[in-house]
């Protein structure tokens, strides 16, 4: 069982690294939706017995939101919104594979510090759980589009599912059904804002909602304390503060 | 009884999302408000049993919480019944005249989609407060984000399109990261022969030497990390001030009051857990460092706030920073931090509701542009006041009370240096927020109310009345059984009882 453990988890790796090198959106999705389906085969075969029906009712939700819903709810608001893709994101795309990197060497060091239970399973489950989860931030950090900071969204959720799914595999059927069907809403609720901000705004460039900051009269010196938001709608100040926001 | 506790609200808020009739819908949100009270005063005649094989149990500490959020929602709802009547007469599809911006079309919400997610919201918030179960917990927390999601996008405007898709996302992550560390408790709970014991408090506690030390202080800090984000303690507070400044007064009120205790209440189950591990020393230097930030980032964003909405919710990141600071201290402290909460979740909720009416009469938000409340509107003018001395610890408020005992623990344990920053920062937000609260509440009123007698009327005062005369009674008297029960939890997190 734990070879097929181990195949997912680099199947999950290489998910990440395509994630972070994407730049059009309708790619992305997939790459999220390819994603949400190789984590659905995780319960199947991360059991030590047989397969009970709790971990076939959790794959075929897990299969039928990550992979079908939420691909399908996202591809339409993103043709409602019409964007095709990442424009000019914080961070360029080779820095991000850079950076995604350099966040993989950093989860496999941290998976070393902590060491798993005894019935944990593959030693590759932790590191690429934070591997994907640090990804997920990454994506929402550095890019612009609200669509593609709910795919970050997703792809940290992805992360945490996949560590949950491999180590605490007795969690109870009732806790695990309300994790998705919160994760499900999340993402709907985030459609639906995304549809009112492209209705409201006629973009979804989340570091253009940068109305409300204390000192809104001095822009230049916006907090970066402030929201993740904070930046200045000139292109110079952008540049300005890229600095101190990576 | 605890079922009835979250159905009844559940079923309510489902039935508001069908009725048509305005007057209908609103009786339903006071009955279900009078009845969620009712049924939270029955629990203290009579001890509810556990359910769900001990998954939802009614403690101490969760007691505590569950009377914050019953008695706070009952007030909203009371202040509720003026603020939609005038918002669906005189401001719907109105014109908002913000600082920057003069005449900004916008209109509101559906009132049907309004009240159904109020009451979801205090459905989830009870789960929270009945939960034992860790999961469980998670699951009801990341309900109460999205149902207030759509509370705070109730004026349908782009300044708080902006402000919930801040929240939405900003408290999503943040509760994801809690998701994570539930599962590193699951992760340090495997370790153990036998079974892995299930996420269930009482279970973790009864076999505390089970549990692996490394993956514990990894689920506190990303426990920590994930409510503290809902909290919103410094420097996971970026979503505060702005979903606070737009959403609706009343729905701001119950997030400072209401949604900050329960995420509070979630930090309360780790460290309890921790507690009992024996890993203290580790959580209680986060929480002591959290809560010195929170305030000082309050206090620096309070002096010269020009929006009297943001001010408000710098306040309650400093009050937050009092929570958990309190809690880091322990011994009596963390008495103090629990009788905090109760203060706090009253004063806050006061500050916001003459907020709104406030804000209601001069159609501003802008701090500068609002003199003279005192002779336009004397009731709330003279709650304004109040609300202020009773969030600043004045005393014989129930916040002196409660931030004198956070002190005294800091100076019992000789921990002077904390002890000095704790009044420095608490001088500091105090002579911030008189400034600009004096400020607006004498002098003249501006030119186009000069003259003006409004009428304010008895429901959009009562309210905040009824709040101010709570956090003042909790300064003189606390109610014996209200005592005990908060000594209970304090002792459970380690802490020593009534002071």
């Amino acid at each position: 069982m734990n070879r097929a453990v181990d195949a997912i988890m680099v199947f999950l790796v290489l998910t990440n690294l395509l994630m972070l090198g994407a730049s059009r959106l309708a790619s992305l999705i997939r790459v999220v939706a390819v994603q949400g389906v190789i984590l659905g085969l995780l319960p199947l075969v991360a059991g030590q017995e047989a397969i009970s029906i709790h971990q076939y009712a959790l794959a075929a939700g897990i299969l039928s939101l990550k992979g079908v819903v939420f691909p399908w709810l996202l591809t339409r608001a993103q043709r409602d919104a019409n964007v095709r893709r990442e424009v000019e994101p914080f961070v360029g795309y080779s820095l991000s594979l850079l950076a995604g990197m350099l966040a993989l060497a950093f989860s496999l060091w941290l998976g070393r510090r902590l060491p798993l239970p005894v019935q944990g399973g593959s030693t590759l489950v932790a590191p690429v759980a934070f591997f994907t989860i640090i990804s997920g931030l990454f994506l929402i950090v550095t890019r612009k589009k609200a669509l593609t900071q709910v795919l970050g969204y997703l792809a940290l959720e992805n992360g945490v599912y996949a560590f949950g799914i491999a180590i605490a595999q007795d969690s109870p059927l009732l806790v695990e059904m309300g994790i998705l069907l919160d994760v499900f809403v999340a993402v709907f609720v985030m459609g639906i804002i995304i549809f009112h901000i492209n209705r409201e705004f006629d973009h979804i460039d989340t570091d253009r909602l940068a109305k409300l900051q204390d000192w809104a009269a001095q822009p230049q010196e916006a907090p970066m304390t402030e929201s993740a938001f904070a930046i200045d709608k000139d292109d110079k100040h952008d540049k300005h503060d890229k600095g101190d926001k990576a | 009884m605890i079922l009835l506790l979250i159905l009844m609200p559940a079923a309510a808020g489902l039935a508001a999302f069908a009725i048509r009739n305005d007057a209908v819908r609103r009786t339903l949100l006071v009955a279900t408000a009078i009845f969620h009270s009712c049924v939270t005063v029955a629990t203290w005649l009579e001890a509810p049993a556990p359910l769900l094989s001990g998954w939802l149990e009614l403690d101490a500490a969760g007691r505590l919480i569950l009377n914050i959020v019953s008695g706070l929602f009952l007030v909203i709802a009371l202040y509720l019944i003026e603020y939609l009547r005038r918002e669906a007469h005189g401001e719907a599809h109105g014109v908002r005249e913000d600082s920057e911006e003069q005449g900004v079309l916008f209109s509101n919400a559906p009132e049907a989609i309004f009240t159904g997610c109020l009451l979801l919201l205090l459905s989830a918030m009870s789960v929270q407060a009945v939960s034992q179960h860790f999961g469980l917990f998670w699951v009801a927390m990341e309900s109460s984000t999205l149902a207030s999601a759509s509370l705070i996008y109730f004026h349908r405007h782009h300044r708080s399109l902006e402000a919930t898709w801040k929240y939405v996302l900003i408290g999503s992550v943040g509760i994801a990261l809690a998701l994570l560390g539930n599962f590193f408790l699951a992760a340090a709970a495997s370790f153990g022969k036998g079974e892995p014991l299930p996420l269930l408090l009482g279970d973790l506690i009864k076999h505390r030497n089970n549990l692996n030390v490394t993956w514990l202080k990894a689920a506190f800090v990303l426990t920590l990390v994930g409510y503290g984000t809902k909290m919103g303690v410094a420097p996971l507070h970026t979503w505060k001030p702005d979903t606070y400044s737009e959403a609706p007064a009343v729905v701001a009120a119950l997030l400072a009051g209401a949604v900050t205790s329960c995420a509070f209440l979630g930090i309360l189950r780790m460290q309890q857990v921790c507690v009992a591990a024996g890993q203290t020393a580790f959580s209680q230097d986060m929480l002591v460092v959290l809560g010195l930030v929170s305030m000082a980032v309050a206090a620096v964003f309070i002096l010269g706030q020009n929006d009297y909405k943001r001010m408000l919710a710098y306040s309650s990141v400093e009050h937050m920073g009092i929570l958990v600071l309190g809690l880091g201290l322990g011994g009596v402290g963390i008495f103090g931090a629990l009788l905090h909460t109760l203060n706090n979740a009253m004063s806050k909720p006061l500050l916001f509701l003459v907020a709104s009416n406030i804000r209601a009469t001069y159609k501003t938000r802008s701090a500068s542009a609002v003199t003279g409340i005192l002779k336009v509107l004397p009731g709330s003018g003279v709650l304004w006041i109040v609300g202020f001395l009773a969030s600043t610890g004045f005393p014989p408020f129930g916040i002196f009370v409660s931030e004198f005992i956070i002190l005294s623990a800091a100076l019992n344990q000789g921990h002077y240096w904390i002890a000095a920053a704790f009044v420095a920062l608490l001088a500091l937000i105090f002579i911030g927020l008189g400034v600009i609260v004096l400020r607006m509440s004498q002098g003249m009123p501006p030119v186009e109310l000069a003259g003006i007698h409004v009428k304010e009327r008895p429901l959009a005062l009562l309210p905040p009345a009824v709040l101010a005369a709570a956090v003042l009674l909790f300064g003189l008297y606390l109610p014996a059984a209200l005592k005990d029960t908060i000594a209970q939890a304090a002792q459970a997190l380690g802490g020593s009882g009534c002071p």
